[in-house]
């Protein structure tokens, strides 16, 4: 089973490299943006079938390695 | 005195911390990270680097390597554990000492000599050190320190910021901050004071042909502290 997550920066946590690709952006003629927050993205493809098993288990490692938790948030947006 | 360093797959000051330590008398011992168990040892090292490659966070993989839970019970149980530049990240990766190492502000390596003050001195590593502001040498990436504020006000109360970027003079201003860090922080303490993290290289300065000898003061008054 494919879970996927995706980890974020905390609201008050500075993403420079956010703030560069709006500048490009804005620089490209995309003038309508407020803000860019870059952040990543895991498929972790686990031997569990149940989904809500599977779940918990890339929650855990969303916690222990995945995510700092001082400056990242996770979710976990899908499972397939 | 014992000391070990350890090394991970891309440590790259490992050897440089090692000749470091012989020089000022320490018996250095390298300790592989896929090692179970730490030598009897004074101090811990973890070196500066870019271990694994700097994936996914900087230090996040060496944290949870073999020998990092030996290094870890041996600071819970009130070992010396220095961490320098990615041996800060590692650190603060364990949750040994608070806080987190972002990419610098502007987003450039730097790499160059600054000023350091170090004027908290009820601890192993500084007390007795004569001089206030010391010059070392910065290279990194990710060495903008953040925390949160209740985590800054625990720090604060308990005295555990060992390091600040400042002038020549001591000044700790905006204006000799490299990198961003929250309060112009180079260096952290965890709460017991025997653990510190800080990301400028002091190995990088003990001789006077290479670099400059400031490092030199800091491990003479170190190994001193320990004996």
């Amino acid at each position: 089973m494919k879970i996927s997550a995706i980890i974020t920066l905390k609201k008050d946590v500075l993403d420079p490299q956010g703030k560069v690709i709006h500048q490009t952006l804005d620089g490209m003629g995309f003038k309508d943006i407020n803000e860019v927050r870059q952040g990543k993205y895991f498929e972790i493809e686990v031997k569990e079938e149940d989904p809500e098993k599977a779940k918990d288990l890339v929650e855990n490692m969303c916690k222990k390695l995945l995510a700092n938790l001082v400056i990242e948030n996770y979710k976990i947006i899908g499972t397939q | 005195m014992k000391s070990s360093v350890i090394t991970f797959p891309g440590s790259n000051c490992d050897r440089d911390m090692d000749v470091a330590l012989k020089k000022f008398g320490f018996k250095n011992t390298m300790v592989w990270h896929n090692d179970n168990e730490l030598p009897k040892s004074d101090l811990v090292v973890l070196p500066g680097g870019f271990s694994y490659g700097d994936y996914l966070r900087c230090g996040s993989m060496a944290a949870k390597s073999k020998i990092m839970q030996s290094v870890i019970n041996f600071a819970k149980s009130g070992g010396l554990v220095m961490g320098i530049c990615n041996g800060f990240q590692i650190l603060v990766e364990t949750g040994l000492v608070p806080g987190v190492l972002l990419r610098n502000k502007y987003l450039e390596f730097i790499c160059k000599n600054v000023f350091v003050k170090l004027d908290n001195k009820e601890n192993t590593y500084f007390k007795n050190l004569d001089k206030k502001v010391l010059e070392f040498h910065i290279a990194h990436n990710e060495g903008n320190y953040f925390c949160t504020k209740d985590q800054l006000k625990e720090i604060e109360d308990n005295n555990q910021i060992a390091i600040y970027y400042c002038n020549n003079e001591g000044k700790v201003e905006d204006q000799f901050n490299p990198n961003g860090s929250l309060k112009n922080i180079a260096g952290i303490f965890n709460k017991e004071k025997n653990v510190l993290g800080m990301m400028p290289h002091p190995e990088r300065m003990i001789d006077q042909s290479l670099s400059g000898e400031d490092g030199s003061i800091f491990f003479k008054n170190l190994i001193n502290n320990i004996k």
